[in-house]
């Protein structure tokens, strides 16, 4: 397990917080910002095998490598066969190099996109967890299309004939994280954000100077209750007291409810009304005014 | 809806077309190549689609100039012009967002950073989008996409070709996650598009950075660039920062896609038209 290697379990006995504590833990969005980026939140794989059994990982995109910050494979949703696609961080310095933090080059992207046809092909729910600081800023990924690969993934994703269930589960890192998360049904872990940019990088751009982070992310709007708000996301996991950082079991038990509802409410639905609902649900986002 | 043309002003708009082209003041331009600064009479770079006679240098254009360029006797039809922004966040940084709307909408006689018009190229019925570089750096909120998605919407009911022309920094940070998921809003579109088998080109110009061209931009079912574009999805300096290397020479240009493939072509400014008319033979809708 390794929850025991990281020390979780220890913690979760020791630390717990009590739930008076935890109602003040994250109210600053910036709080939350921590949290999302916290060393020992949850990572894809820790959650899948929480909550699927039987996880194949399928690797590559076929044109030309696979990219470890994204990791996809069929597994079994209370027995249901389904495809799992997500960003991955790694643990340890090695792993976490490896991995590229969590920053995927456009073959992570073609990739996933690559595995959800094949789902799609024969009709098997996705499910996707983002957690990413972003899409790879580097020569090689600009080389190779960036933009291009995220671009087609958010065209394709409108017209799959899945049903598909994103989550938020840590960082949602802009276009790096929507580039699997157009879906049916969007969800945020409590302590997840999900944001256009970093709020450093707004920070630096906007105030020129990248120590205004905490007032950039109270701007930015980026918790979960503020995309609930906004009308981006469906609904909000609760996380457990604290953070789901501190016990690891727990945030699976959270997620596998919420996935249940979810998929419940959307796997009857034919192909053309998923595509048809996901339509809708895309084009009325955003806020604006008509002047005549 | 109001129809324009190349000659008549907008009442409210500050300045003429021309002098919000070029920078330098009087009757001379001076080329904005570095390598070139040939000084060029306004009338003459005007002519010439302000695309410098000695290099072949390309000014950037307003979104008004490139549709008047782009339509047959610079004549269209506005759509959608009184989709307005709003403050959704309430965004506050070095000054409110509300101020830079107001002093970004004076400034260009736009409510926001698009216009779409209506009219006919080369004889043949087309709906074509201009970004507004001036406006917020030409950066997408609601009312870009908003306007893009109706576009879109409008050519598969009337079953007509789409141009969008690209000239923008990314997605709107003062609108936050609404200005993300306007990529979403847009490529999903663009898959109805698709799906009834009608063309889209996107002509992506200097420049065409982030959720832009992580999304439309580079959706055409052809995707061409004037010469010299800055084109790319992270910026050249955050790509710096993050692997602490020099860039190579022509990184990001117009160029340096082509030879990379992601380009079907890099077209000069003053044979766009004929490329378009051409690409239309070719995909349809028959007229
Ligand atoms: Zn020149």
């Amino acid at each position: 397990m390794i929850s025991d290697e990281s020390g979780v379990n220890q913690e979760k006995a020791g630390i717990r917080m009590t739930s008076r504590e935890a109602e003040s833990v994250g109210s600053e969005p910036i709080e939350r910002v921590q949290l999302a980026r916290h060393e020992r939140r949850p990572y894809a794989m820790e959650i899948i095998e929480r909550v699927f059994t039987q996880f194949v990982e399928l690797h590559g995109d076929r044109r030309f490598r696979d990219d470890p910050a994204i990791v996809g494979g069929w597994a079994v949703f209370e027995e249901r066969p389904v495809m799992v696609i997500a960003h991955q961080k790694g643990r340890h310095v090695r792993e976490r190099q490896a991995r590229n933090f969590g920053m995927p080059k456009p073959d992570g992207y073609r990739k996933a996109l690559r595995l959800m046809l094949l789902a799609s092909k024969f009709r098997r729910p996705i499910f996707t967890l983002i957690d990413t600081p972003g899409a790879f800023p580097g020569i090689d990924a600009e080389e190779r299309g960036q933009a291009e690969a995220i671009a087609v993934n958010l065209r394709e994703m409108a017209r799959l004939e899945s049903p598909i269930i994103v989550t938020v589960t840590g960082e949602g890192g802009s276009g790096g994280a929507l580039a699997i998360g157009v879906g049916d049904v969007v969800l945020m872990m409590e302590n997840s954000v999900y944001s256009v940019i970093s709020p450093e990088g707004c920070s630096a751009i906007l105030w020129k100077d990248s120590s205004r982070a905490p007032e950039a992310a109270a701007h930015l709007k980026i918790t979960a209750e503020d995309l609930l708000a906004l009308g981006v996301i469906d609904a909000v996991v609760p996380e457990p007291p604290g953070g789901a950082h501190l016990d690891w079991d727990l945030a699976s038990d959270y997620l596998r409810t919420s996935w249940r509802e979810a998929l419940e409410r959307i796997e009857r639905m034919s192909p053309e009304e998923l595509r048809a609902a996901r339509y809708s649900k895309f084009r009325a986002m955003g806020r604006f005014e008509e002047r005549l | 809806m109001a129809w324009f043309t190349r000659k008549e002003e907008k009442i409210g708009e500050p300045a003429p077309p021309e002098q919000r082209t070029v920078k330098t003041e009087g009757i001379f331009a001076k080329c904005e190549n570095e390598d070139c600064g040939t000084t060029i009479y306004r009338k003459d770079l005007r002519a010439n689609l302000s695309v410098c006679p000695q290099c072949g240098y390309h000014f950037r254009l307003s979104a008004r100039d490139r549709l008047a360029m782009l339509f047959d006797n610079g004549e269209y039809e506005e759509r959608d012009a009184g989709v307005a922004p709003t403050d959704p966040l309430g965004f506050v940084d070095k000054s409110p967002y509300r101020d830079r709307l107001i002093k970004s909408q004076r400034e260009t006689g736009l409510l926001d950073a698009i216009i779409v018009g209506e009219g006919r190229l080369m004889g043949r019925s087309i709906v074509i989008a201009a970004m507004e570089f001036k406006f917020i750096g030409g950066s997408m909120g609601s009312v870009v996409g908003e306007k893009i998605t109706r576009a879109i919407e409008h050519c598969i009911d009337e079953r007509l070709p789409l141009v969008i022309v690209s000239c923008s920094g990314g997605a709107r940070m003062q609108e936050g996650v609404l200005s993300l998921m306007q990529m979403a809003k847009i490529s999903a579109a663009l898959a109805r598009l698709d799906d009834a088998r009608l063309p889209f080109i996107s002509l992506l110009t200097n420049p065409t950075t982030g959720g832009v061209t992580a999304s439309f931009a580079m959706l055409g079912d052809l995707n061409i660039a004037e010469p010299g574009a800055i084109i790319g999805f992270a910026g050249a300096r955050v790509i710096e920062q993050t692997i602490r290397q020099k860039l190579p020479k022509g990184f990001q240009r117009s160029e340096f896609l082509l030879e990379h493939g992601m380009l079907d072509a890099v077209v000069d400014r003053r044979e766009l038209r004929e490329f378009i008319a051409s690409a239309l033979l070719f995909t349809g809708p028959d007229p």
